[in-house]
């Protein structure tokens, strides 16, 4: 799960992360509202979308008058925000963040992660502050240092120490930037973080160290045991149908095919639409409908991808292994007469009670074409979809 | 032979009395296995399933001398509850269990460091030799007895598996489901070395998928090490970077983990690679004629 810049800062502050003073806004006129009340005479105006990339999309703006403000707040909010990280159709930007400016020296980069190879907590920092992380380790990896944390010792001083030779700061820094790593060491644990990252980390003309962007991960198995970040969720930034399918303990994740695929299991679920490009087609959508299911989650999985106008035809893939095939059968059912299919249904069940799962779905009276080999069944939704 | 378990295994139920570990109980008992009780703390000293329940595991290890475990415990509570039998001595540790937050098993995974149990999952269907045990969520009937050792990231896809293995008339030694969490226990190396050592695998299926890098791990393994044929299938090409392809640890981040990557390093190191999930069984066919 992500979060709001504006939010990451605030659990900054929580955190002893030192940051710019600033302020969230929704209408142009509180922007300017919180630009006078931070006083100065120049700010940042940050468009507020879970996306990289803000500033060479035109999100970021620095005013330096109120006018500017209200301008550029004018200009940014109500608007989709296209960046690299985005699809083409960007992400909404209804929240602005007003924040003071800041007298850069140096610009540096700082990371902690969830590192899954060295099973450990891991920082990555570099020297090379502002810049795509990714490049810098493809290009120049002699420029990146990381530490990784034993779980039981915890952050040292040492390794803190560590980074800041690598980074070049000078031995006054060395305290604050223990203090921004103990913090953030801290946040990972205690809010089950996956990733905390800043970019840039800069050094002020004098001397102090801030972090002038914030980007914070959840990891998604354990958000349920934070109500504080539960609570930071934006829906308006997620996929509305991979919103809606998470509230059905589906995993969705929507492509731009024209053949809907439902599958058990999330390696199969992706086996199939390698399976469906093979083939000559294109998968609409990756769906997993999970162990545990039932008629009413399959019925909500089905209402899903009928919901998408590309899709021209559907490919089921069943192997039954906590999921038993007549339950879905039974969902399968009930969802076709549920939504009014039009669309061709191609229906491969395989394991327990496939047999039994596959007489429900011929004697359905409905649009659903059994297969009980994959690679067929594959073949058929193509020809189907491609209307061969 | 085989690998890990066999006929002698004693495994108890962590989770007994829940739905999830009644109704996956009941299926071990039918196809075989040596279940011999389980666990739920707060209900020891009852029947469940015709078994003995137990309030701890060490309890139920000293009663029955069981030597492996299956969790079917909910995520927040999985992470204690593999301690709890790594500390009881259980030496194969099943964790079905899918969600189990990724820092609690960086905890478990430093703290069972260096130990001679493994650990198997979590968020998989479990291990199975079939005909003579079976722990886990797997259907125990498209198994047959063979000479095949499947090792792989992904439930159904080890189901695919196996189906077309018992189809060509293969049959498996033993079937790990190593879980789609990016930090789990036993590796496809930790597997692979156990399927090479013992005689009754003459050949090996691997099917990986995207995100991590523990398939081209796997891959410098077997080139150095593996004389056993191995056929390998790579899901989540059509996957688009930087989503999560429902398994945790299926994503590809900044260019690292994909499929593309993975089939090369797999096709370089000698595995015969399909690229369809159909032909899995076919290819391994052909690699005994």
């Amino acid at each position: 799960m992500n979060i709001h810049e504006y939010q990451a800062k605030q659990l900054f502050r929580l955190y002893g992360i030192a940051v710019p003073e600033g302020g969230p806004a929704e209408t142009a006129a509180h922007a300017e509202q919180v630009a006078r009340e931070l006083g100065g005479k120049a700010w940042v105006i940050k468009a507020q979308v879970h996306a990289g990339g803000r500033g060479k999309a035109g999100g970021v703006h620095i005013a330096d008058s109120y006018q500017q403000v209200t301008a550029f707040s004018r200009k940014l909010l109500g608007t989709r925000l296209v960046t690299q990280q985005t699809d083409a159709e960007g992400l909404p930007v209804n929240t602005l963040y007003v924040e003071q400016t800041s007298n850069i020296d140096k610009e540096f980069y700082l990371s902690a992660l969830v590192d899954r190879s060295s099973e450990r907590i891991i920082f990555i920092a570099s020297a090379d502050g502002g810049m795509d992380i990714e490049e810098v380790a493809a290009t120049t990896p002699e420029r990146i240092v990381s530490i990784a944390i034993h779980p039981a010792a915890g952050l040292q001083s040492y390794q803190c120490r560590k980074v800041a030779f690598a980074l070049g700061l000078s031995s006054e820094q060395f305290r604050p930037l223990e203090k921004i790593m103990s913090g953030m060491y801290r946040l990972m644990l205690e809010k089950d973080a996956s990733q905390i990252e800043i970019n840039p980390l800069i050094s002020t003309d004098t001397g102090a160290l801030i972090a002038v962007d914030a980007k914070i991960n959840f990891d998604d198995n354990a958000v349920a045991a934070h109500a504080d970040i539960t609570a930071l969720r934006d829906p308006g930034q997620e996929d509305e149908k991979e919103h809606r399918a998470q509230q059905f303990g589906l995993n969705y994740i929507t492509l731009d095919g024209t053949i809907g695929c439902m599958v058990n299991g999330a390696g199969l679920a992706m086996a199939t639409m390698d399976l469906v490009k093979l083939k000559g087609g294109r998968p609409a959508n990756f769906l997993d409908v999970g162990g545990g299911t039932n008629p009413e989650k399959v019925a909500e999985a089905f209402k899903l991808i009928l919901d998408d106008p590309n899709v021209k035809a559907v490919l089921v893939n069943i192997f039954g292994g906590i999921v038993k095939c007549d339950v879905i059968a039974e969902g399968i059912i009930a969802a076709v007469k549920d939504v009014g299919v039009k669309i061709p249904v191609v229906v491969r069940l395989e394991g327990t009670n496939a047999e039994a799962g596959r007489t429900m779905l011929s004697a359905s009276g409905l649009n659903l074409i059994p297969a009980d080999d994959l690679s067929t069944a594959a073949q058929q939704v193509v020809a189907l979809a491609e209307g061969l | 032979m085989s690998i890990l378990i066999d006929r002698q295994t004693k495994v108890i139920c962590q989770g007994f009395t829940g739905k999830q570990g009644t109704f996956h109980s009941l299926q071990a008992l039918d196809y075989g296995t040596q279940l011999v009780g389980g666990v739920t703390p707060g209900r020891g000293g009852q029947e469940h399933c015709g078994l003995p329940v137990f309030d701890t595991v060490e309890q139920a290890v000293q009663t029955t001398g069981a030597s492996a475990t299956v969790i079917y415990v909910p995520p927040f509570y999985a992470a204690d509850a593999i301690l709890e039998a790594f500390d009881a001595g259980i030496k194969v540790i099943v964790c079905i269990t899918e969600g189990i937050p990724v820092l609690h098993m960086l905890r478990v995974k430093a703290a069972m460091a260096g130990s001679d149990a493994v650990l198997i999952g979590p968020n998989c269907p479990g291990i199975i030799t079939p005909g003579e045990c079976k722990i886990g969520i797997m259907p125990g009937f498209i198994h047959q007895p063979g000479k095949i050792g499947i090792v792989s990231r992904s439930g159904t896809l080890t189901y695919e598996a196996v189906h077309q293995t018992t189809r060509e008339g293969l049959g498996q030694s033993t079937c790990v489901g190593i879980g789609g969490d990016p930090i789990h226990g036993m590796t496809f190396s930790d597997v692979i070395r156990r399927f090479q050592d013992d005689p009754q695998t003459q050949g090996i299926v691997m099917v990986g998928e995207i995100g991590g890098n523990e398939e081209e791990e796997a891959a410098d393994y077997i080139k150095a090490h593996v004389t056993k044929p191995v056929v390998g299938y790579i899901t989540g090409q059509t996957a688009p970077p930087g989503k999560r392809m429902g398994h945790a640890g299926a994503i590809v981040t900044g260019g690292k983990g994909t499929a593309a990557g993975k089939v090369a390093a797999m096709t370089a190191a000698g595995i015969e690679m399909v690229s369809s999930p159909t032909d899995i069984g076919v290819a391994m066919k052909r690699c005994f004629s």
